[in-house]
């Protein structure tokens, strides 16, 4: 047989028909992933059509996007101001009820971003298709799971045939050789990496990471390389699994037990990619001369080394990059030439589906035990699911960050998003660990760098952006 | 169930001369607490159409007259990166629009938009450049999936490529969800022959 990419492999296996001239494949779904905000017009559909949901038993339900994270009251009860957001709360659950698909609610103690909960419930397993209505599904790629978002009329589809018509996608390998120096993190690989190639560079692609850098990384590392694929335009991003992954899987709640954990492992060590498989392109970054990286723009791939000085408009020669980089300064109100290290913000957040994970909290309050979040800023911090939360609290995660004057809140996308209660006021300028820095994302008029959690939490401490390297041993 | 075949139109068009348009700038979040897909179209660009008081702002291109009644936009390079919501084609389409030109689209707004009956024209840069010009002056052309081709005033033309099913199923008001349930016994044989990964029920 043909040497085989990781893709291909898994693309072969789900094929219920193939791809011809003139028809899409036929994809097979192993896992739908639902959220309230994506979805409610897809049952609607399915209703309209008198259509049942084909596989409840592969679908799973959370709520995350308009959620409330503020601290709840003792009585247990969960308030939802915004009367839209509570509608669509409401929504979610009487289509869960009504086409018998399993929702973690507001309230359950496994609630939480949807991409957080996923692989944290063992649910992401190497070698499924996972699909969800929201475009950083590329996050469970990290499993070697092909992973990505949908739309909601495609949503529909799913749901009423657990497939998706699809065209293959090409294959980009991205290596990342080397090692990380400290300070430095999977964070800063993946605005590397958009920086590299483009918002739009791997558009069309499924992108997998390979190389002794991404080797070395844990599972949660991995999410976030993975999760900002989309953020370069991939369809999906890709890590073959292996020990580390098994490691992190073995023991979950919905992964294989017993026997049929033994035959899962086997099966999925014949996943990565054979040798001499060819990729239609490929890019190699070396970890050893990244630094930690930060967005001074308003797409993600407008990012730099945080030493480095803020591009100058008139150093680009193509026109359309001109004028873009022109109007994102004019948004940010920055100037060309400037520093950012130093920078003055008045937020910082800590949270997102890219860097909500134990460990990114424990990163983040490594930096800040023993400190104070400076003054004039204010520091959000949201775990990415209640089961983050709980574990967070048990070591005594939220004692440093509430000590330190952070707010410490209930799962969710949080000041992510902005639909939820939680974000910036206009002109306001925030160091954010998630995955957007569009004109608005995190509330209108909000201006956002994009950076590690390390970064994150050193901004905080000093009450400027600043290098996350000076306060890490290295 | 049945879909509206696409035919070809003529429209004047409107210039969008800006880069890396995200969904997020398309619909900002907030709009998204929605249940159906009503109304959407007020909210199309809403951060750059309405002024802080919620006031219209009478620069913003879709706020002046001769962006009434036209169906064509014509934006930067790189249309629709960012968020799957479905509700970026949804707006633009509630808000008129039956087509966007840009040199290329995000994978997933140019499937949505597809779904939706809004056509997303690939162009080379020249092509490009040369419509945006025409667009700036209220240009109309005529568009026609058929021939996939955007016809000029000046009789020139400008093709543009789309996958064979999406225009098939334009063409021919081709339900897609339809076709999908109708694949029913393949998908029972492929899934009696694979187990399932993982069982979400009980949980
Ligand atoms: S945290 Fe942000 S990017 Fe992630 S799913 Fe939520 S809204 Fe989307």
């Amino acid at each position: 047989m043909e040497p085989r990419t990781l893709f291909q492999k898994i693309w072969d296996q789900h094929l219920v028909r193939p791809e011809t001239a003139s028809t899409p494949a036929v994809l097979y779904v192993d896992l739908h992933l639902v959220h309230e905000v994506t979805s409610p017009q897809a049952f609607s559909e399915l209703r309209e059509r008198g259509l049942k949901v084909r596989r409840p038993d592969r679908t799973i339900a959370t709520m995350d996007h308009s959620t409330p994270t503020i601290p709840r009251p003792a009585d247990g009860t969960i308030p939802v101001a915004d009367p839209q957001a509570a509608a669509q709360l409401r929504q979610l659950e009487q289509n869960c009820r009504d086409f018998g698909v399993p929702l973690l609610a507001l309230g359950d103690e496994r609630q939480g971003i949807v991409h957080v909960i996923g692989p944290e419930q063992g649910l992401t397993q190497p070698g499924m298709t996972i699909v969800c209505g929201d475009s950083h599904t590329s996050t469970h790629g990290a499993f070697g799971a092909l992973a990505f978002g949908i739309g909601t009329s495609e949503v529909g589809h799913v749901l009423a045939s657990q497939c998706l018509l699809q065209s293959r996608a090409r294959t980009m390998e991205v290596r990342v050789d080397g090692r990380l120096a400290p300070g430095v993190s999977a964070k800063d690989i993946i605005l590397a990496v958009i920086a590299r190639i483009g918002v739009g560079g791997g558009t069309g692609s499924v992108v997998e990471y390979t190389g002794e850098a991404i080797r070395a990384l844990s599972m949660e590392e991995r999410m976030t390389v993975c999760n900002m694929s989309i953020e370069a335009g991939a369809r999906a991003g890709l890590v073959a699994p292996d020990d580390t992954t098994f490691e992190y899987l073995a023991g979950r709640p919905f992964a294989p037990r017993g026997e049929s954990w033994e035959r899962a492992v086997a099966a999925w060590r014949a996943l990565p990619t054979d040798e001499g498989a060819e990729y239609d392109r490929t890019v190699t970054l070396h970890a050893d001369e990244l630094a930690p990286m930060i967005t001074y723009g308003t797409h993600p791939g407008m990012g730099m080394r945080i030493d480095d000085r803020v591009p100058d408009p008139r150093h680009v020669d193509d026109p359309g990059q001109r004028s873009t980089l022109e109007k994102a300064l004019r948004y940010m109100d920055l100037t060309a030439g400037e520093p950012l290290l130093g920078r003055k913000v008045d937020v910082v957040f800590l949270g997102s589906c890219t860097n909500s994970r134990i460990s990114d909290l424990r990163a983040a309050a490594g930096v800040m035990r023993g400190q104070r979040v400076a003054p004039g800023v204010r520091m959000l911090v949201v775990p990415g699911s209640q089961q983050v939360k709980q574990q967070a609290e048990a070591e005594g995660l939220d004692r440093v960050f509430r000590d330190a004057g952070a707010d410490w809140r209930e799962s969710g996308c949080s000041m992510c998003i902005a639909m939820n209660g939680d974000q910036l006021a206009p002109g306001e300028y925030a160091v954010s660990t998630s995955n957007r820095n569009f004109e608005g994302r995190q509330g209108k008029g909000g201006r956002t760098f994009l950076a590690s959690p390390l970064t994150a939490a050193a901004t905080a401490v000093r009450g400027v952006i600043a290098d996350a390297r000076e306060f890490v041993q290295p | 169930m049945t879909i509206e075949p696409i035919r070809a139109f003529t429209s004047r068009m409107v210039a969008l001369p800006v880069e890396n348009v995200d969904t997020d700038q398309i619909i900002p979040a907030r709009f998204l607490k929605v249940t159906d897909k009503a109304g959407l179209g007020d909210a199309l660009f809403a951060d750059w159409r309405y002024g802080p008081d919620g006031a219209p702002d009478p620069g913003f291109i879709l706020n002046r007259p001769e962006a009434r009644g036209a169906r064509v936009l014509v934006a930067g390079d790189n249309f629709g990166c960012g968020s799957s919501r479905e509700h970026a084609p949804w707006a633009l389409a509630g808000f008129g629009f039956r087509a966007v030109i840009s040199t290329f689209f995000a994978d997933i707004f140019r499937n949505n938009s597809l779904k939706n009956g809004l056509l997303p024209i690939a162009v080379d840069e020249a092509a490009h450049r040369r419509l945006m010009a025409l667009a700036a002056e209220g240009g109309e052309v005529t568009v026609d999936l058929a021939s996939q081709t955007v016809v000029l005033p000046d009789g020139g033309s400008v093709t543009f490529p789309i996958e064979p099913f999406a225009k098939h199923c334009l063409l021919n008001g081709v339900d897609q969800l339809g076709f999908l349930v109708g694949v029913g016994p393949e998908i029972d044989r492929y899934e009696a022959e694979h187990p399932a990964r993982v069982a979400t029920l009980g949980a």
